[in-house]
């Protein structure tokens, strides 16, 4: 049984000038341990996508269901990195991370929830700088401590809302690749929504384009077969991830009615 | 000399020295009455240098006078600050209490304390309590107000990390939403204190209790000028000093 699935999910908004769809007939399924990254523009409705798995907002219709189960409400099985972080300003990084530690592991005993929230920190290379308050993080390292805060929660599913875009070409490479090497050791399953291509083939297991809005749909899955782990350095060298960036890329900008052309189906993987 | 000692300590005493000299220019010439600032302090030294005489208790130092004061004004802010904070939070907490209550909270907002205090000593008949209780009632609007206002400017992405956690309801209060309201709360605390201070000086000038109002008024039916003058510049002294000391905690709680 897949652990997430979402069956014909639509959500507009109303505007001043009539319904706005935002999002059209959604299907997606995640199986467990899976690494799926959502693929599209800005706008396009992927923030919308994840609110609406995180249970911030209600579809219009459809159904999201987790282990079979419709969602209800927010909580932390799916628990969401969010775009800009959302760090309490008033909180050191250890007082963030527990937060979610203690919300979710109430009934273990506090040495193991303080155990865990130390692994935590550790894991995401931050252990130093724990006393320390957002404001004076970098945008990797709140990023970071955004990270080990989701992975906290203990989710059955961890969303990931572009996290990376904020943050310069060089501390993004860094962060792909930590949580590359973070979500080897665990293998949670992990949904990710991006504008990144060469990101989504360096992370995902399998990608899923969104088309441009408004009334966005999934577009056709590419599953990415390329042996991890996937270091930038040998991955560009590669053909087949060339192959596929272009394809999907092609897609994309077909989508839009760019390259001249009106929108076509993405050439099988 | 470095510049910051320059803009912050020569430049408002070259203020001060030129609002004295208006002032000594205006008793020698437009007002006569008004006496000059070298006759107010001739008449008001002893008030200054030995402020906690007691000749009695309508002849008495500055000092004893603003300490009498500044207890009477703190009975007053902390029941201000203790009925306006939960006030203010249920205001911005729960849209059902915020209609109910908030057009009420508008129309006595604007009532002054010397409306009040008439009510004051009716319902309490002596002078103390209803100086209290006037400040009390006229101080608590910023308090409620700036409480409420911070509840509704908490970003939603803070609430949506509860949400997301699933905080129980008190936990959501003491971990996010009463920190993220902290700013706006002693930005209010500070204001009411303000308007505290200057409640006092009316109140006392109506019930003629003793403090730095009871003697400005004392003075001016005593026909002794230079002494309401001094009055006046004590308690906008006072009143520039709690406002610095307040500034000073909203700063601390801003930054940590």
């Amino acid at each position: 049984m897949a652990l997430l699935k979402l069956r014909g999910v639509h959500k507009g908004f109303q505007t001043p000038k009539g319904p706005h769809p935002v999002l059209r007939g959604i299907d997606l399924v995640v199986e467990e341990s899976e690494f799926v990254c959502v693929l599209g523009y800005s706008g396009s409705g992927k923030t919308t996508l994840l609110s609406l798995i995180a249970g911030l907002m209600e579809p219009d219709a459809g159904e999201i269901l987790l282990e079979g189960r419709p969602i209800q409400g927010p909580g932390p099985d799916r628990g969401i990195v969010f775009q800009n972080y959302s760090l309490l300003p008033w909180m050191t990084v250890l007082e963030n991370v527990n937060l979610a530690v203690e919300a979710v592991d109430s009934q273990r005993p506090p040495a193991e929830r303080v155990a865990r929230g130390e692994h935590l920190i550790r894991l995401v290379n931050l252990w130093d700088a724990r006393h320390k308050r957002p404001h004076e993080l970098s945008g990797g390292m709140r990023q970071r401590v955004a990270v080990a805060r989701g992975l906290a929660m203990d989710p059955k599913v961890l969303l990931l809302d572009e996290p990376f875009s904020a943050l310069d070409a060089l501390t993004r490479a860094t962060l792909q690749s930590e949580l590359a090497r973070i979500w080897m050791e665990d293998r949670k399953t992990v949904l990710m929504i991006t504008n990144d291509v060469e990101e989504a083939i360096l992370l995902a297991d399998r990608v899923v384009p969104l088309t441009p809005g408004p009334g966005a749909t999934l577009g056709p899955e590419i599953p990415i077969r390329i042996a991890r782990p996937r270091l930038p350095r040998h991955v560009n060298r590669d053909p087949e991830y060339h192959r596929i960036r272009q394809a999907i890329a092609d897609f994309l900008v077909t989508q839009r009615g760019g390259n001249g052309g009106p929108p076509q189906a993405l050439k099988a993987a | 000399m470095t510049r910051d000692t320059a803009t912050t300590v020569i430049l408002p005493l070259l203020g001060a020295a030129l609002v004295l000299a208006v002032w000594a220019g205006l008793s020698q010439t437009v007002a006569p009455d008004l006496p000059s600032p070298a006759r107010t302090w001739e008449e008001s030294r002893r008030y200054v240098l030995e402020p906690f005489f007691k000749d009695g208790e309508t002849n008495q130092g500055l000092g004893r006078l603003a300490f009498y004061s500044l207890v009477r004004v703190g009975k007053g802010y902390l029941l201000a600050v203790a009925i306006g904070t939960p006030l203010g939070f249920l205001l911005g907490l729960s849209l059902r209490f915020h209609q109910t209550f908030d057009p009420i909270v508008q129309f006595l907002r604007p009532i002054s304390p010397l409306a009040w205090l008439p009510i004051g000593l009716i319902v309490f008949r002596q002078s103390e309590a209803a100086a209290v209780f006037t400040i009390g009632l006229c101080a608590m609007w910023p308090t409620v107000i700036n409480t409420a206002v911070g509840v509704r400017s908490i970003p939603q992405e803070y609430l949506n990390v509860g949400r997301v956690l699933k905080l129980a309801r008190w936990r959501m209060l003491r971990k996010i939403v009463i920190p993220a309201t902290l700013p706006y709360v002693f930005t209010g605390y500070r204001l009411s204190l303000g308007i505290a201070w200057l409640v006092i000086v009316a109140s006392e000038m109506l019930t003629g209790a003793p403090g730095v109002g009871g003697f400005l008024w004392q003075e001016y039916n005593a026909l002794v000028y230079s002494h309401i003058i001094t009055s006046i510049l004590t308690i906008g002294l006072i009143g520039f000093l709690l406002d610095r000391m307040m500034g000073a905690v909203e700063r601390r709680v801003k930054t940590a």
